[in-house]
């Protein structure tokens, strides 16, 4: 079989319609295991009560943020280095999910902040890195926009992609090492107790639930993108048609 | 050379540090004959810089804790503000186009460019920080210290905002530049404001220093080709 045959927008299409679902009812079946193991099987916390469950949320927002900053990277390489559009679209297609996912993590991390730590805000450098890695994503969707011409937003975006992947780590290492230059340890996420296997077991679900989501997600985004941008396209005429006739 | 003798009339060898000169000289140049411009980019830096204390109050001992910090964050604004005119006149009149297609290489090139621009831009502002410094009642080690490290990472910023300058050329948003450079910038703002503070605190700014270095040297590598990559981008 030939994989290549995919990575033109007009056979990926189709395939992009029937995988969204399956990987949408696995997210769905995980987020629900995940849920219940999180909010009712899971036992209450000795020291944080019942606010630490916001974790089961919080941790898979978080690994997300930054593991979808990767692979829109790895697209945007893909799509500079043999010039393909449907890596740039898949590229363009993560990026509002991780943003949100970004955002999902601030939220719910500053919500938990408030009964632990006693403050919605501090200049930790996680939370300060996870912040920048806001801003990026920001960035990256604010030039796509200002490009009218898609393939030059397909190009421009990706460098910009890559400077900001290439800087991440230094934006963590640097970000790291000013608070431990500003601040004492009043606030510390690495000291938390061992955490139990139930609790272990909600996590990882979660992350589970919003990996397929993401996948979901983005192939559902992506073949929004590839009608957009490929409506000139005889195909795509043919697939309306095909699609008003089976209503 | 057989891109000399294609060429319509002979073009001196074509070599990376040839180019490098050639556009440093042109730049400068240019920089030179509209110096009103240049002062309004430094007096920028100076009005955002004074503009902190009356906004925080003359309290002398919250004024030198903040200073470091107010100093670096008023160079990345300076510096900032000064990108647009790295490329934007010669993507306007047709000069960069050429530059891709000339025999040189574009790296080496807009290398040369940004060497201009930071000599133009970037080197005064180190020279009249430690004046502001003294305003904020920074002293002698940390003056040298701050003036220092913005010699290091000024460079670094010019570097950095080149690849988002030659990202945004021709487009109507203005502030876009903003969004996409200032998060990069936040490792030189780091250490640049945290070695003025390790000599306050006795610890030394050696560190900082050499990580500064280390990003400049870093930069110096990899932004001209990714600024030569988006500015044929913006071209095509």
């Amino acid at each position: 079989m030939n994989w290549f045959r995919f990575a033109s927008p007009a056979s990926f299409y189709p395939l992009a319609g029937r995988l969204a679902p399956w990987f949408g009812g696995a997210a769905a079946l995980f987020a629900a295991a995940g849920l219940y193991i999180g909010l009712v099987a899971a036992p209450t916390d000795a020291t944080q009560g019942d606010a630490y469950r916001i974790i089961f949320v919080h941790v898979a927002a978080a690994w997300m943020s930054m593991f979808i900053y990767l692979v829109m990277a790895f697209w945007c390489a893909v799509s500079l280095m043999f010039n393909a559009r449907l890596a740039a679209m898949m590229a363009q297609a993560l990026a509002p999910t991780g943003a949100l996912f970004t955002a999902l993590a601030l939220v719910t991390g500053a919500l938990w902040g408030k009964p632990t730590w006693g403050t919605y805000w501090a200049w930790d450098a996680r939370m300060t890195s996870e912040l920048i890695l806001l801003f990026l994503y920001l960035g990256y969707m604010a030039l796509r926009q200002a490009i009218d011409e898609p393939r030059r937003a397909d190009r421009a975006s990706a460098v910009l992609a890559l400077v900001g992947a290439i800087n991440v780590p230094i934006i963590y290492f640097s970000v790291k090492w000013w608070n431990t230059l500003h601040q004492g340890a009043s606030v510390s996420l690495t000291s938390a107790p061992t955490m139990a296997a139930m609790m272990l077991t909600g996590m990882l679900l979660m992350a589970l639930a919003a990996w397929f989501y993401s996948i979901a997600i983005a192939l559902t985004r992506v073949r929004a993108i590839i009608l957009e941008r490929e409506r000139h396209a005889g195909w795509v005429g043919e697939a309306a048609l095909a699609a008003r006739g089976a209503r | 050379m057989t891109a000399a003798q294609a060429a319509p009339r002979p073009l001196p060898a074509p070599g990376a540090w040839r180019g490098a000169a050639w556009a440093v000289r042109r730049d400068l140049r240019l920089a030179l004959r509209s110096k009103a411009e240049l002062g309004v980019q430094l007096l920028f830096y100076v009005i955002v810089a004074t503009l902190v204390p009356l906004g925080v109050g003359p309290d002398s001992v919250l004024l030198r804790a903040l200073g470091p910090g107010v100093l670096w964050v008023a160079a990345l604004l300076a510096s900032l503000l000064a990108l647009p005119r790295l490329f934007a006149m010669d993507f306007a009149d047709g000069t960069l186009e050429q530059m891709t297609l000339s025999p040189y290489p574009l790296p080496a090139l807009i290398s040369g460019k940004i060497a201009a621009h930071w000599l133009a831009t970037g080197l005064p502002l180190v020279a009249v920080s430690p004046l502001l410094g003294l305003q904020f009642g920074l002293g002698g080690d940390e003056l040298v210290v701050l003036a220092l490290g913005l010699l290091l990472g000024t460079p670094t910023l010019s570097l950095i905002g080149a690849v988002g300058a030659a990202l945004t050329l021709g487009l109507r948003n203005g502030a876009l530049l903003a969004l996409l450079v200032l998060p990069l910038y936040v490792p030189v703002l780091i250490f640049g404001a945290g070695a003025v503070d390790a000599v306050r605190t006795g610890l030394g700014a050696g560190a900082e220093l050499s990580l500064l270095g280390a990003g400049l040297l870093g930069a110096l590598v990899g932004a001209p080709l990714a600024a030569a990559a988006a500015a044929r981008i913006a071209i095509d």
